[in-house]
């Protein structure tokens, strides 16, 4: 078995404990709520022999066991019940809302990397010289607040005092895109539509940005520290004793051992975003899970409120699995290795 | 101390950090005494004065019903700051003895909890405290609660991969020859050099509970009005953007002030204290 598909099936065993523990500590915060679910389900009017129904649907009557028992099998057969909020299926919202977030997510964790790494090692390059001295401060700003703050401070400067970008909402109202995925940049494009996507990204982008700014700023940080220490390296000094240029000492030689750190962080940072949209969201009227996660929530729609952990935690864990292949396969020492690592 | 002070001092980046979490410090703590009006921390009506841009009588304006807004962001850092002091009081503490057990004992042990660790962190920090206080009612009290429930499990990790590389080190082979209980070992040995780590968490979380804290009541989740908190008024002002700025723009400046603060000081600290990023 190749090293990369053993790494695979190992992370994939842990997921499964993860995801068992995920499911139980859901089930568990449910079944804390003060009251009785099926009397919140019908509301104050109910009629006693109701709620008695309700509750022999809901297997409330049984054992604790085999309460976690029927709420499994429900998940495994892809059932998450319905919500009291929207009265269809937990499933059918959590597909119309979470492409949404997603695409957003996904946005920002690309500015993540792409801008994040490129900071820390220009850092690095120029240790304890002003550059490294500028981007400390700004990488300490942006973890600083909030993404919700910089969401209303982006707003403020680039679109209303300079109009550069849209208020709100994903699209302008006057396109007419077929919902094919759900993520509007590649569904505009399967709709030929170029003029939409350009609208669909011009829409993205400042959301993206108060979402990405405080892992843009972990990202270098950790990039920076990770390459400050391998600076002092031995094989960097016969780098720099051969005459190499600084550049190419400091991206051949000084990153790329720096980059597998960085990217376990990476990933949790991800995970970070993956809350934080919900207070972009808030602030830019963004259509994804948030809205209909604080609405569920506020009205203890508990099916909801469940599915939609499970759903995020699930994702999470999916981001992880990749984040963990990508550093098997960028680490040398795990891709030719052939016994077992650990 | 004399020594950590000096240090501290020659680095202005850490000496800005000392010095903000001292005057936000002193503002939360005397803020009743600093208000210029103490009692807008309640539920006041002032509509003569309501949505006033910033003036020499309200240094940040006041909001829609004419409460002066420095006044009630004096009054949230107490909430903030209160809170996180509990959270990490409780959390820290928790965490720690569940680390070190992981950490010293191994086995079953080891398992059992490092997994029960990976659950928690498995569910992204906001959305565990958010789906706590899906159920209970959004509350202060509740609110730390959730974001306690979400914080030990970090530094769970942090102090169990401290003492599982210490539990090989000389020094604890040699309390074991001795005879030490298990007991002494791990808080009288192991832990002491845990605490560097521990404290500078600490500093720096001080900061990110409040981002949490504040975020939970940005969404209505957390502290209810009228008591003011800086995340609840970010998202009652952002309704009235761009016209009303100075409601949304100066308690997000408060939140972003006192979480840098605790961030400079905490960097420094870290290089005091020789803690590893």
């Amino acid at each position: 078995m190749s090293p990369v598909l053993r790494i695979l099936s190992r992370r994939l065993g842990i997921s499964v404990i993860v995801l068992i523990g995920v499911s139980m500590l859901i089930f568990a915060i449910a079944r804390v709520i003060p009251g009785d679910p099926a009397r919140i389900a019908l509301g104050p009017n109910a009629t006693d022999d109701q709620v008695a129904a309700i509750r022999a649907e809901m297997h409330l009557d049984e054992p604790i066991v085999a309460q976690y028992g029927y709420f499994v099998a429900d998940v495994l057969r892809g059932d998450l019940g319905e919500s009291l909020y929207t009265n269809r299926r937990v499933t059918t919202d959590i597909a119309e809302f979470l492409p949404a977030t997603l695409e957003l997510v996904i946005v920002a964790g690309f500015m993540m990397v792409a801008i994040g790494l490129p900071l820390g090692i220009l850092a690095a390059r120029h240790r304890g010289r002003w550059p490294d001295h500028v981007v400390r401060v700004l990488t300490l700003l942006t973890v600083s607040a909030p993404s919700f703050v910089w969401a209303v401070i982006l707003m403020l400067l680039f679109s209303f005092y300079l109009p550069l970008f849209p208020v709100a909402g994903r699209l302008n109202d006057s396109y007419d895109i077929a919902r094919t995925t759900g993520f509007l940049t590649v569904d505009t494009l399967l709709a030929g539509n170029f003029a939409a996507f350009i609208d669909a990204l011009h829409h993205l982008i400042l959301p993206a940005i108060a979402l990405a700014l405080s892992g843009i700023g972990q990202a270098a940080r950790l990039t920076r520290a990770n390459m400050v220490e391998t600076y002092d390296k031995p094989y960097i000094e016969m780098a720099q004793a051969f005459g190499f240029f600084p550049s190419r000492i400091a991206r051949r030689y000084a990153f790329k051992p720096s980059l597998i750190p960085s990217l376990t962080i990476i990933g949790l940072d991800f995970a970070a975003m993956l809350g934080n949209a919900f207070l972009v969201e808030a602030v830019f009227a963004w259509p994804g899970l948030s809205r209909y996660g604080v609405a569920v929530i506020l009205r203890k729609d508990l099916n909801a409120i469940m599915g939609t952990v499970l759903v995020i935690a699930l994702t999470f864990l999916v981001v992880n699995i990749i984040v963990d292949l990508l550093i098997a396969f960028l680490n040398p020492r795990i891709r030719h290795s052939t016994r077992a690592t650990s | 101390m004399i020594r950590a002070l000096r240090i501290i001092s020659s680095n202005p980046l850490s000496l800005t950090g000392l010095v903000l979490v001292l005057l936000i410090l002193a503002a939360a703590l005397f803020a009743p005494l600093i208000a210029p009006f103490p009692t807008h921390n309640g539920s006041v009506v002032d509509f003569a004065f309501a949505n006033r841009p910033p003036s020499t009588r309200n240094w940040m304006g006041t909001d829609l019903v004419g409460r002066d807004i420095f006044s009630r962001i004096l009054y949230a850092y107490r909430i903030s700051l209160g809170l996180g002091v509990v959270v990490l009081i409780i959390a820290a503490p928790v965490g720690t003895v569940v680390g070190l057990m992981a950490g010293y004992l191994g086995g079953w042990i080891e398992a059992v909890l490092m997994r029960l660790v990976d659950v928690f962190l498995s569910i992204p920090p906001l959305v565990l405290a958010i789906a706590v206080l899906g159920v209970l009612e959004p509350t202060l009290a509740n609110a730390m609660i959730a974001v306690t429930v979400m914080w030990w499990p970090w530094y769970a990790r942090l102090v169990y991969s401290i003492a599982r590389s210490e539990r090989e080190e000389g020094y604890v082979l040699a309390a074991e020859v001795i005879g030490a209980s298990t007991a002494h070992i791990t808080i009288r040995e192991i832990l002491p050099n845990c605490l560097p780590a521990i404290i500078t968490k600490m500093t720096l979380d001080m900061g990110f509970v409040i981002i949490i804290a504040s975020s939970l009541s940005f969404l209505g989740l957390g502290v209810q009005p009228p008591t003011p908190d800086l995340g609840s008024m970010v998202a009652e002002g952002a309704r009235y953007l761009p016209d009303s700025w100075w409601m949304t723009v100066f308690p997000g400046l408060a939140i972003l002030l006192a979480v840098f603060g605790f961030n400079l000081f905490g960097d420094g600290l870290r290089e005091i204290l020789g803690v590893d990023e």
